[in-house]
C-alpha cells in the first residue's frame, strides 16, 4: 500500500507512543490533556485503517474508474473569462485555463466554463501525528493532531518528501471519501483536539479545509494547517482565517531559489506572512535548510532580519535537515553544523524561539525562557516530554511566552 | 548509427550478427535518415484529400485508407502499401497508437484514421492483440469514438487510468515524471498519432506536446509556453527510444481557441502530416497554423505573445530531437 507510512511518519509513529512517565507535567489540566491525547494516540495508531489512507485502491490493469464526482466542487477563488475560459485566483500563479483543462496544481478543472475543485473530502493520507511533527512547537504542545491530505500541490519542489501525493492528480493518488463531518468525528473518536491540513500543499484543497474547519469548530475541535503559504491574499484571509494557528514553510530567502527549486515565487509567501500577523494568526516558519542552495550566512542573517523587522521576535523559527528525496538525490543531508550555524545567526539577530528540526536529542528542540533561559518545554524528537509552562507564562521568572498553550 | 528508437549497442549486435546488416537487411528506418531523403534533410509528407468525407462529416474509410498509404509510401519511398510498415516494426512487437482524445468527437484523433493504422499493422504482421490505442483516460476516448477493449484477441482500447503509472520517476532536465505503463509494459514501438490544434499556452500542438499524455503529471509543464518542458519530456529515454512515427491527423484541425474543440476556430484541412522527424512535423503544422491564421485575419503566434518556441528548443544542441530549419525539412505533398 502505497502511503501507509509517509516518508517522515515512521519515527513519529515510533515517537507517538507515548506513556504517562514521559508526562510530568506541572500543570494538572495540561497533565490532563496529555495523558488523555498520549492515550488516544495508542489506541489511534494501533488502528490500521488510520496509519493508511482510508481506502487504498493499487493500481493494476483494467482497473475499475474511480467515481469522481462526489469529490467535485465548485472552485471558490476564481474568475470566468470568456471564451469557456477562467482565471484561478486561488494562488498567484493565477492559471488561466481553458475548458477541459486543469491548472498547475493539477486538482482544479474547468468544465464548461465552470471551475471545480476535484479533492473536496477525497483524503489520499490521514494519520494522527503529535502536534509537534507539523511542527508546531508554540501549540498545544503534546497533542495529538489528526492529520489530513489530498493530492496536488500548486508549487513543485525538488525536495519534496511527500511527492507522490503532492506532485499527482487526484485520480493517481489511492483516496477515500471522508467529507468535513466525517473527519471531525475521527478526530474526536481518537482524542485529537485538533485537525491538521498537511503532508500535501493544503491551498489546493482550501474549500474542503474551509468546511472541515468550520465542522471542527463546531465540534469544538480546532484547526492548524501547514503551508507553503504561495496563496492570494483574498483566499488566504478567507481560508486561513478558519485556522487556529498556521505554519508556513519559507523555502527560501531568495527569488532564485524559488524560481530554481520551488518553481514559485518568494515575495506572496513573505506577503501571505504579513497578511497573517495582521491577522493575528498563530503562526510558526518552517525553513529546510538544502546544502549548498539556501545555506549561507547570509541568507539566514537576511531571513532573520526580515522577521524580526516584520514580524517581531517572537515567531517561532525551525531551521530543519534536508534529506535527499524526488529531484534532489545528488545533495547530502544537511550537516548539523549548518543548522546550528543558521540558529547562532538568527539567534543573534535577536530572535527568541530559533529551533532545530529533524535532529532528534538536539538541544535546540527544546523551548527555552528568553529572559532567564530556563527550559520550559523539552522535547525528543516529535516527543513533548515535559512543558512547564504555566498560564502562557515561564514559571521561573514570570515571563509571558507567546503561544496557544492550553486546550 | 543514430536508430529510430535508439537501439542499444547489443541490440546494434545482435542484429547484425543474426540478420546482416540492418540498413541492408532489415530496412529498419531510422528518423532523419529516410531513403531517398537529401543527406541531412527530414522529410514531412502531407497527404491531403478534399473529398475525404463523404457528406461533408463522415470520414470515408476508404478514402482515409488511401491517403495514408500515399502518405506513408511518399515517406517510405516505397511503391508497396505494406512495407512501409514492417521497416517500422519488426514480428512479434507491440505497437501503441498514442492518440490525443482531448478535444472529443470535435478534435480528436478520428477513429477512421486509426481503424486505418492499425488495418496496414495488420497486414504487416503485427497480430491485433499486440496492438494498443491508448489516451490518458478512458473516458476521454470514449467520448472521442473509440471503445474500451481489452479482449483477447483484438485491437485493445484503453487509458492510462486503467494501466496506472510507473512508480518510479524519470527525469531529463527540468522534469520528474512517472511513465504511463501502457508505454512502458505494453508496446516496444510508438506511433504518434496526435492532433494539429491552436494551444492556448504552446502555441500549437501536434507531435511533441502529445507526449504530455504520457506523464502523470503534465499540469507542471505548462508555464513559460511549455518551454523546455515539451523538449525534455521527449527526451525521456523510454519515449525516445520507443518512438517511431508520427501521423498527425490534421483532418480537422484548429487555428485558434485551443486546445479544446470551439467550432467556430476548427476547420477541415482534410490532410495528414507523417514524419519520423517530430520536431520538423511540429514546424511544418505551425507554418500551416499560420497561414490559416492570416487568412483569418487573426495575429500571429508570436504576435500573440505565444510563438511556439519549444519548437527551436527541440531542435538545440541539447535535445536534438529533429530539425526546426526550413533548410533541412523536405516536405512533399501528395
Amino acid at each position: 500500500m502505497k502511503f501507509e507510512m509517509l516518508p517522515e511518519l515512521a519515527s513519529a509513529t515510533a515517537s507517538a507512543n507515548l506513556t504517562s512517565e514521559h508526562v510530568p507535567f506541572s500543570s494538572p489540566l495540561d497533565r490532563r490533556s496529555f495523558l488523555k491525547c498520549a492515550l488516544a494516540s495508542g489506541t489511534a495508531l494501533s488502528i490500521c485503517d488510520l496509519a493508511h489512507p482510508l481506502i487504498a485502491v493499487p493500481t493494476a490493469s483494467a482497473l475499475p474508474k474511480q467515481d469522481d464526482s462526489r469529490f467535485r466542487v465548485e472552485a471558490r477563488f476564481y474568475h470566468k473569462l470568456q471564451n469557456r475560459k477562467i482565471k484561478c485566483k486561488l494562488c498567484p500563479r493565477e492559471c488561466t485555463v481553458g475548458d477541459k483543462e486543469r491548472g498547475y496544481c493539477g486538482v482544479r478543472e474547468n468544465h464548461g466554463g465552470t471551475y471545480y475543485t476535484l479533492v473536496h473530502s477525497r483524503v489520499c493520507a490521514a494519520h494522527i501525528d503529535p502536534i509537534e511533527k507539523k511542527p508546531l512547537f508554540h501549540y498545544l504542545p503534546g497533542t495529538l493532531a489528526f492529520s489530513l491530505a489530498t493530492a496536488g500541490c500548486n508549487v513543485n519542489c525538488k525536495f519534496c518528501q511527500n511527492w507522490d501525493i503532492s506532485q499527482v492528480r487526484p485520480e493517481q493518488a489511492p483516496a477515500d471519501y471522508a467529507p468535513p463531518k466525517l473527519v471531525t468525528e475521527l478526530a474526536r473518536q481518537h482524542g485529537c483536539p485538533t485537525i491538521a491540513y498537511t503532508y500535501s500543499e493544503p491551498v489546493v484543497f482550501s474549500e474542503f479545509l474551509m468546511d472541515t474547519a468550520d465542522a471542527g469548530h463546531e465540534a469544538g475541535i480546532r484547526s492548524v494547517v501547514v503551508s507553503n503559504g504561495y496563496m492570494q491574499e483574498d483566499a488566504l484571509k478567507a481560508a486561513y482565517g478558519k485556522m487556529d494557528a498556521v505554519k508556513i514553510d519559507l523555502k527560501a530567502f531568495s527569488e532564485s531559489y524559488y524560481k530554481d527549486v520551488v518553481v514559485g515565487e518568494l515575495k506572496p509567501v513573505l506577503d501571505a506572512l504579513l497578511t497573517l500577523r495582521k491577522m493575528g494568526k498563530w503562526t510558526e516558519i518552517v525553513y529546510l535548510v538544502v546544502p549548498t542552495l539556501n545555506d549561507s550566512d547570509s541568507e539566514f542573517r537576511d531571513l532573520a532580519r526580515w522577521i524580526k523587522r516584520n514580524l517581531g521576535t517572537d515567531v517561532p523559527v525551525h531551521f530543519t535537515q534536508f534529506h535527499p528525496e524526488y529531484l534532489l538525490k545528488n545533495l547530502p543531508i544537511t550537516p548539523v553544523p549548518t543548522l546550528e550555524r543558521a540558529k547562532a545567526i538568527a539567534d543573534a539577530e535577536g530572535l527568541h524561539y530559533v529551533y532545530l528540526g529533524n535532529v532528534p536529542g538536539h538541544p535546540a528542540e527544546n523551548t527555552y525562557c528568553p529572559k532567564c533561559h530556563g527550559m520550559l518545554v523539552e522535547r525528543l524528537g516529535l516527543t513533548a516530554k515535559q512543558m512547564l509552562i504555566r498560564k502562557g507564562s515561564c514559571p521561573f521568572c514570570g515571563q509571558q511566552i507567546p503561544g496557544v498553550w492550553h486546550v | 548509427m543514430d536508430w529510430r528508437r535508439d537501439a542499444s549497442r547489443r541490440e546494434f549486435l545482435k542484429r547484425c550478427l543474426t540478420g546482416g546488416a540492418i540498413v541492408a537487411v532489415s530496412g529498419r528506418v531510422p528518423p532523419l535518415a529516410q531513403p531517398g531523403t537529401a543527406a541531412g534533410k527530414s522529410r514531412v509528407v502531407i497527404g491531403r484529400d478534399p473529398m475525404l468525407r463523404t457528406n461533408g462529416t463522415t470520414i470515408d474509410a476508404g478514402r482515409i485508407l488511401s491517403v495514408l498509404d500515399r502518405t506513408m509510401q511518399a515517406l517510405f519511398q516505397s511503391d508497396n502499401a505494406i512495407e512501409p510498415w514492417k521497416k517500422l516494426v519488426y514480428s512479434g512487437e507491440r505497437v501503441g497508437l498514442k492518440v490525443n482524445t482531448l478535444g472529443g468527437r470535435g478534435l480528436s484523433t478520428n477513429l477512421p484514421l486509426v481503424e486505418a493504422i492499425c488495418e496496414r499493422l495488420q497486414q504487416a504482421g503485427v497480430r491485433a492483440s499486440d496492438i494498443v490505442v491508448w489516451d490518458r483516460d478512458t473516458d476521454e476516448l470514449e467520448r472521442a469514438g473509440f471503445h474500451f477493449s481489452t479482449a483477447g484477441n483484438r485491437v485493445q482500447c484503453f487509458g492510462t487510468d486503467r494501466a496506472g503509472y510507473e512508480e518510479e520517476l524519470v527525469t531529463y532536465g527540468n522534469v520528474g515524471s512517472r511513465l504511463s505503463k501502457i508505454l512502458s509494459q505494453h508496446c516496444d514501438v510508438l506511433i504518434n498519432v496526435p492532433v494539429l490544434k491552436d494551444h492556448d499556452g504552446a502555441g500549437i500542438t501536434a507531435a511533441l506536446k502529445n507526449m504530455y499524455g504520457v506523464i502523470h503529471n503534465p499540469n507542471k509543464y505548462h508555464p513559460n509556453g511549455c518551454n523546455p518542458y515539451i523538449a525534455d519530456v521527449n527526451m525521456l529515454p523510454e519515449i525516445r527510444r520507443k518512438m517511431g512515427l508520427t501521423i498527425c491527423d490534421a483532418i480537422t484541425a484548429s487555428y485558434e481557441g485551443g486546445p479544446g474543440y470551439k467550432p467556430q476556430y476548427a476547420w477541415k484541412e482534410n490532410a495528414l502530416i507523417v514524419s519520423q522527424d517530430p520536431v520538423a512535423l511540429d514546424y511544418t503544422g505551425w507554418q500551416i497554423i499560420e497561414r490559416k491564421r492570416a487568412e483569418k485575419g487573426l495575429k500571429t503566434l508570436e504576435a500573440d505573445g505565444r510563438a511556439p518556441h519549444y519548437i527551436a528548443t527541440a531542435a538545440d544542441d541539447k535535445h536534438r530531437l529533429g530539425t526546426n530549419d526550413p533548410k533541412k525539412i523536405a516536405t512533399v505533398e501528395v
